[in-house]
C-alpha cells in the first residue's frame, strides 16, 4: 500500500503498461464484487438471499458506475490531449452547461405542468426524459461551442468559445431556477452528481456509448501523439488537422454526453483519471485512452461503493467523494511537485 | 520540365504577408539535391516564414512552389510528408510521451494514420535516433528531458521521415558544441546521399561551412552562393552591418572561412 501511495505521488518510477492495465482490472473486479454486496445494511455476502436486489439494483449500478467512470477517463483523456494542457477536463467545452441546462429545462417543464419530476421521485419514464434531456443539452452545448469557434480549426478559440457557452447556459440555467423554484432541488443533484439511480437501461446506454467512443478514440490516437509537436509540425505530417479534430472533439462530446446523461456532472473524475496513468507509465496517446478509461472505471466505482457503505444506511452523493478525493489527489501532487510549497 | 530533372524544390517569386507586413518579398530559389544549404539573415529578415512557405505550412500570396516538378499544393497531403521534411523553430513537446514515439510521428505518413509501423520504420527511427545520439533515453518521458535532448528528439523526428527534401529551422539551437557538429556532420551525409538540405543557422561559422549559403535580409534574398564566392561573403557581411568580417584559415588542410567579430 505504502509503496503504491509513494508511486501515485512521486513521479519517476515507470511501470510497464500491461501491468499497469492487470492491476487497474484487478481493482476492478474487486470492487465489482464490494459493489454487488454494498447495500443499506453494509456489507452482505448473503448472495442468496440478496438475489432479487442484486439483481434489479446493486448489479446495474455498478456495471453503470464502473462504465460511467469510464467514459469519463476517456474524455479526460481526450481533452488533455486534444487541448495539450494538463489542467483540461470533459466539461470544457460547453457541454456541462448545456446538459445543466437542458435538465433544468425538463425539470421547470414538469413543475409547470405539475408533475413533480426528479430523479430520485420520478419514474422510469422521467429518468428516461432527464438523461435523454441531459446528453442532448451535452451535445447541444458542444454544438453550439463549434459553431461559435467557427469550427475546430484554432484550439484557443474553442476554449474561449467554450467558456463562453458555459457562462452563458449556466446563467441561463440559474434565471429558470429563479422562475420555478421547485426546480432546484433536482438541479442540484444533477450538478453534484450521483450514481444512484443507475437501471439497466442506464447500464446499457453507458455501455453502447464506451463501445462506439473507445475504440475510434483509440484508433485516432496519434493525432494527440501529432499535436504534441505543435500545429504546424503536425500539418507538416500530412495530418488534416481542422477535421481530425472536429472527430475527435465529436468523440469526446459523445463520451462525456453518455456519462452526465446518467450519473450528472460528476467531478474530478474525467480530469484526475488520465494523471493517475500518465503518473505511473510512460505511454503515447492510444495506451493512455485506453487506461484512463480503466482509471476512470476504479475510481468512479471505488467512490460509489465507498458513497454506500460510508455512512450506511444512509448515502452519500457520489459527487462530493470525487471532489474531496480528486481534488485531495491533485494537491498532493502539486504539493509534492513544490509548486505550493 | 520532367521529374527527373526538376529540381527536388522550387520557388519562384514567393511572397508572404504577415500582419501587414511582407515578411518575404519575392523570393525565388532552388534547392539541390546532394547540397546542404544555409539559411541566414538578421532577425527578422523572414527566414522561417520562407521555411514555412518552402514546406506549405503558410500559402504564398504570389509566386509559385513546385516539389519535384509538381505543383506542392498538388501534392495529396500524406504524399507530400513523405517527400518533404520540416523542423519547427523552439519546438514544442512539453508531453510525458516516451521519446521513442515522437520520433516515431516522422514515419506517419509512410504508414498512415490508422495502418501500424513495419519494419523499414522501426530501421528509419532506429537510425535517426542513433544519429541524433538519442537512443539512450528513448522511453524516457519528454518532459523530463533537458532542453537539448529534447531538440535532438525532435531533429530524430524530423530524419525519421527520410524525405528526399529537408527544411530545419534552427535544429542546432540549445545544442552543446559536439552535438551541433555531429547534426550538421549527419546532414551533410544526408546530402551526399541525395537529399536536398536547408538549414536556418544562427552561428555564422557554421553557416559558412555549408555547400550553400542562402543569405536574407528584409523578405528578400540578397545573395546566394558557396562560402568560397567574394560576392556572397560581401553581402553577408553588409546584412549584418559589418559586425564581423569573414577570413580565410587553413584547418585540416582545407581552406575554411570563419566570421570573426569587429569588436
Amino acid at each position: 500500500m505504502n509503496t503504491l501511495v509513494r508511486r501515485l505521488v512521486a513521479t519517476r518510477t515507470a511501470a510497464s503498461p500491461m501491468r499497469l492495465a492487470a492491476a487497474l482490472l484487478l481493482v476492478l473486479l474487486a470492487l465489482v464484487l464490494l459493489g454487488l454486496a454494498a447495500g443499506a445494511e453494509g456489507l452482505s455476502t448473503a448472495w442468496a438471499q440478496d438475489a432479487a436486489l442484486i439483481g434489479d439494483i446493486r448489479a446495474p449500478r455498478t456495471l453503470g458506475a464502473a462504465l460511467a467512470g469510464a467514459l469519463l477517463g476517456l474524455a479526460g483523456a481526450l481533452s488533455q490531449g486534444l487541448f495539450r494542457n494538463p489542467l483540461a477536463d470533459p466539461y470544457l467545452l460547453g457541454t456541462a452547461a448545456g446538459a445543466g441546462l437542458a435538465v433544468t429545462l425538463v425539470l421547470a417543464a414538469g413543475g409547470l405542468l405539475g408533475v413533480e419530476l426528479g430523479l430520485a421521485t420520478g419514474g422510469a419514464l422521467a429518468r428516461l426524459g432527464l438523461s435523454g434531456a441531459a446528453f442532448v443539452g451535452a451535445i447541444g452545448g458542444m454544438a453550439l461551442t463549434l459553431v461559435m469557434a467557427r469550427g475546430a480549426t484554432r484550439p484557443l478559440t474553442l476554449l474561449l468559445a467554450g467558456v463562453v457557452v458555459g457562462v452563458l447556459l449556466t446563467a441561463l440555467g440559474d434565471l429558470l431556477v429563479l422562475a420555478s423554484p421547485e426546480a432546484l432541488r433536482g438541479q442540484r443533484v444533477f450538478m453534484i452528481g450521483s450514481t444512484s439511480f443507475l437501471g439497466w437501461d442506464s447500464a446499457a446506454a453507458l455501455a453502447l456509448g464506451l463501445a462506439v467512443a473507445l475504440p475510434l478514440a483509440v484508433r485516432l490516437a496519434r493525432v494527440l501523439d501529432a499535436l504534441v509537436l505543435g500545429e504546424a509540425s503536425a500539418t507538416s505530417l500530412g495530418l488534416a488537422l481542422p477535421r481530425l479534430r472536429l472527430v475527435l472533439v465529436a468523440l469526446l462530446a459523445l463520451a462525456t454526453g453518455c456519462a452526465v446523461a446518467q450519473v450528472g456532472l460528476v467531478a474530478f473524475v474525467g480530469l484526475v483519471a488520465p494523471h493517475l496513468v500518465r503518473r505511473l507509465v510512460v505511454v503515447r496517446h492510444g495506451a493512455l485512452l485506453a487506461l484512463s478509461a480503466l482509471a476512470g472505471a476504479v475510481l468512479l466505482l471505488g467512490a460509489d461503493v465507498a458513497a454506500r457503505v460510508l455512512v450506511a444506511p444512509q448515502e452519500l452523493p457520489v459527487g462530493v467523494l470525487t471532489a474531496v478525493f480528486g481534488g485531495a489527489y491533485l494537491l498532493l501532487l502539486l504539493w509534492r511537485r513544490g509548486r505550493l510549497a | 520540365m520532367t521529374q527527373d530533372t526538376a529540381p527536388p524544390l522550387e520557388g519562384r517569386g514567393l511572397v508572404c504577408t504577415l500582419g501587414g507586413r511582407r515578411v518575404v518579398d519575392g523570393v525565388s530559389l532552388a534547392l539541390q539535391a546532394g547540397q546542404w544549404a544555409a539559411l541566414v539573415g538578421p532577425n527578422g529578415a523572414g527566414k522561417s516564414t520562407l521555411l514555412q512557405l518552402l514546406a506549405g505550412l503558410h500559402a504564398a500570396e504570389a509566386g509559385e512552389l513546385r516539389l519535384q516538378g509538381r505543383p506542392l499544393a498538388a501534392w495529396p497531403p500524406r504524399e507530400r510528408a513523405t517527400r518533404l521534411a520540416w523542423l519547427a523553430q523552439q519546438g514544442e513537446a512539453e508531453a510525458e510521451l516516451p521519446a521513442r514515439s515522437l520520433v516515431e510521428l516522422g514515419r506517419l505518413p509512410r504508414h498512415g494514420l490508422l495502418g501500424a509501423p513495419d519494419a523499414t520504420d522501426a530501421t528509419a527511427v532506429a537510425l535517426a535516433m542513433a544519429e541524433t545520439e538519442t537512443t539512450a533515453f528513448a522511453a524516457r518521458r519528454l518532459s523530463e528531458l533537458s532542453g537539448g535532448e529534447r531538440q535532438r528528439v525532435l531533429v530524430a523526428r524530423a530524419l525519421a521521415v527520410e524525405a528526399g527534401v529537408l527544411l530545419l529551422d534552427e535544429p542546432v539551437a540549445h545544442l552543446d558544441a559536439p552535438h551541433q557538429l555531429a547534426l550538421l556532420r549527419g546532414l551533410r551525409q544526408r546530402a551526399r546521399d541525395g537529399a536536398a538540405v536547408a538549414v536556418v543557422l544562427h552561428d555564422l561559422n557554421l553557416a559558412l561551412a555549408a555547400d550553400r549559403v542562402l543569405v536574407m535580409d528584409r523578405g528578400r534574398l540578397v545573395a546566394d552562393g558557396p562560402p568560397a564566392d567574394a560576392a556572397l561573403r560581401a553581402a553577408l557581411v553588409a546584412v549584418f552591418g559589418h559586425a564581423f568580417t569573414v577570413e580565410q584559415v587553413v584547418a585540416a588542410g582545407q581552406p575554411r572561412w570563419i566570421a570573426v567579430p569587429s569588436v
